[in-house]
């Protein structure tokens, strides 16, 4: 074990985790209001990221101007997927809605390559590359920024559910969609927000997440370890998905890069670190941290 | 229960429960089967070939339809236990052991770990047992890509030697036809008469309300191990089939997003029903020959995309045609067939 690494393990984990806690408040939010749990969350991400690079390459506007128009456009399609595809399975079973999330997640992947191309591109780098320095620790500013903004995601939710009126009918829904009817509240409009909220968190987060480690069709894999930090954290919950996200980042940091010896190395432990911890979760307390324990009755 | 044409009596107990009905059902069985025995030496390697194919998916799609269709519990994990009956085909072959044998064995190792990835269900379902299948999914790949590659291959996987009986060499695709199909007529005539037994009839009553199962005595645990176990079966079954069939394994082959589409093949096809896996898996193989067929021209209309065209035609066909069935037919083709076999022997009648 090569111990005298692990504040940088630790602090390079702690930040990546910051980019897989924003993947995981996307797929908070839409289970939250609408109990439909998003496996196409990645692939929205990797279309943000790609629309992103198409304005900058097409139209030629600035990095944050494309930024910004892809966040725009994103939101849209959140919108929009909302509307076309889960609005018709209201009342479904629970394997219609993960069948349909999982077929939207093979057809925004064909999308991507039919619009953008499958080959790897390179989105300009929204930070300045030189490394950040805190004592013996050197961080890209890349993944100390992505963790900021993460941070200031998590900040601007937790406002918004707080104080505005929205965010008070959302959390409404989330507790019982009949209810929340019931008093007046349009369920089918908080489900189409919750997803314009979740496109937007994922182009924010395939963005960040392009700019660190390019942009392939790989970004939408970044997601699958996003499900392990949301069953940490607790679906339901917030800022569940804030920890849950970040110790997935450390977990997977350590794994990889504490053992010294070669042979387990060469195991790629970090690859599955993510997953192992999913189990153990489901095995140990399958609520999570902060989830809801749901009581049934026949 | 469906309608039965008319002078069509039980006279037994045997009888009431028989598949095949009558004489003339018979005849068409035995004239299917005849058929099904004749095609490789008439028709082309290429149209064999593609029949191999739908073969060893629909092993693995029945399999799933025993776990989602009739116990109600979803995997994400069937392409992985693929892979674990695979490898350990691969393996045995390696070292000597006769693929026939290989076979019946690779099924049952690939049922272990399926028992082992379905103890979560001690504690959760629904959902969350989906995730612990999406871990297994990731865990497996992982396992034969990175531990004892001396063993296993590592990245670029194992190569198979074409196994032999009698003096015949199974490297074609006429020949591979026959323990394909073989295999495939053994699950299915076990596939549908599973659900006939106790053991079906608990699941079936696990699907439907699992606390109401427990109360009536259903030990559920142990009923949705047994399904787990079979469904992993199946797997492993279809997955050392696959091995045979493509002579070279390696953990990409078993990805997520071919687990997908056997969930894809049974929900297309019809969840919980004897037919929905074949239906489905023939559907969605064809629509992915189609694909292969029509991008060639396709590109002509659109050069820019040449490349990448079959890359993101085949998934956008799958997701969109899953995506229709999903919000328009949830019952899938099976239920479509019952529906026009009773408006048939209805007929004139609308009711």
């Amino acid at each position: 074990m090569n111990w005298e690494l692990f504040p940088q393990f630790f602090a390079t984990g702690l930040l990546t985790g910051g980019v897989y806690a924003l993947v995981a408040l996307g797929l908070v939010l839409v289970y939250k209001s609408s109990r439909i749990f998003n496996f196409a969350q990645g692939h929205l991400m990797m279309v943000g990221a790609f629309i992103a690079w198409w304005f900058v390459e097409n139209l030629g506007l600035d990095v944050w101007v494309a930024f910004g128009a892809a966040i725009a456009a994103t939101a849209l399609l959140g919108l929009g997927v909302e509307r076309v595809a889960l609005r018709p399975l209201i009342g479904q079973p629970i394997l219609a809605t993960i069948m349909m999330t999982l077929a939207l997640s093979q057809v925004l992947q064909g999308a991507t390559i039919l619009l953008f191309g499958a080959s790897d591109r390179a989105l300009p780098n929204l930070f300045p590359l030189q490394p950040v320095i805190i004592g013996d620790l050197r961080l890209k500013l890349n993944l100390v920024m992505a963790f900021l903004v993460a941070m200031l995601g998590y900040l601007s939710f937790v406002v918004f559910f707080r104080f505005t009126k929205a965010g008070l009918a959302m959390r409404a829904a989330a507790e019982d969609h009949q209810l929340a009817q019931s008093v007046g509240l349009s369920v089918p409009r908080i489900f189409g927000l919750a997803w314009m909220i979740a496109g937007l968190v994922a182009a924010i987060g395939g963005v960040l997440l392009a700019s660190i480690s390019g942009l392939s069709l790989v970004v939408s894999l970044i997601a699958l370890k996003a499900f392990a930090a949301v069953l940490f954290g607790g679906l339901e919950s917030v800022p569940g998905a804030i920890i849950g996200g970040l110790t997935v980042g450390v977990i997977e940091s350590l794994a990889a890069g504490l053992p010294a010896d070669p042979a387990i190395r060469a195991l790629n432990l970090g690859e599955i670190a993510p997953y192992i911890l999913l189990l153990l979760v489901l095995f140990v307390r399958p609520d999570g941290l902060f989830g809801l324990k749901r009581i049934e009755r026949i | 229960m469906a309608l039965r044409l008319a002078g069509d009596f039980d006279t037994s107990y045997a009888h009431d429960m028989a598949t095949v009905r009558n004489r003339g059902q018979w005849a068409m069985f035995g004239a299917f089967i005849l058929v099904l025995f004749a095609l490789p030496f008439f028709a082309d390697a290429h149209v064999v070939g593609i029949i191999n194919l739908i073969g060893i998916s629909l092993i693995a799609a029945q399999g799933l339809n025993i776990l989602v269709g009739y116990t109600g519990q979803i995997s994400l994990g069937q392409a992985a236990f693929m892979a674990v009956g695979a490898y350990t085909s691969a393996v045995l072959v390696k070292y000597g052991v006769s693929f026939w044998l290989a076979l019946p064995l690779s099924g049952l190792s690939a049922g272990m770990v399926g028992l082992l990835f379905g103890l979560p269900a001690l504690r959760i379902k629904g959902f969350y047992l989906a995730m612990a299948t999406l871990a297994a999914q990731f865990i497996i790949p992982w396992f034969f890509r990175n531990v004892r590659v001396d063993i296993f291959g590592g990245m670029p996987g194992m190569k198979l030697t074409p196994p032999e009986l009698f003096g015949i060499v199974f490297n074609s695709q006429q020949t591979l036809f026959f323990p394909i199909i073989g295999t495939v007529i053994v699950t299915t005539f076990i596939a549908k008469n599973i659900v006939r037994t106790r053991l079906g009839r608990a699941l079936i009553a696990i699907r439907d309300n699992d606390l109401s199962a427990e109360v009536l005595g259903i030990a559920v645990f142990a009923y949705k191990l047994r399904a787990f176990f079979l469904s992993a079966l199946y797997a492993g079954l279809a997955g050392s089939l696959w091995a045979m069939y493509a002579r070279s394994i390696n953990p990409e082959q078993f990805s997520l997003g071919q687990s997908v589409w056997y969930l894809g093949m049974v929900i297309v096809g019809g969840m919980g029903h004897g037919l929905g896996p074949i239906l489905g898996t023939t559907f969605l193989r064809l629509l992915d020959e189609l694909t292969v067929q029509i991008a060639p021209m396709l590109s002509k209309v659109f050069p820019q995309v040449e490349t990448g065209l079959l890359a993101a035609l085949g998934p956008i066909l799958f997701g969109g045609s899953l995506m229709l069935f999903l919000i328009f037919e949830p019952h899938g083709l099976a239920h479509r067939w019952e529906m026009l076999k009773a408006a048939w022997r209805l007929r004139p009648f609308a009711h």
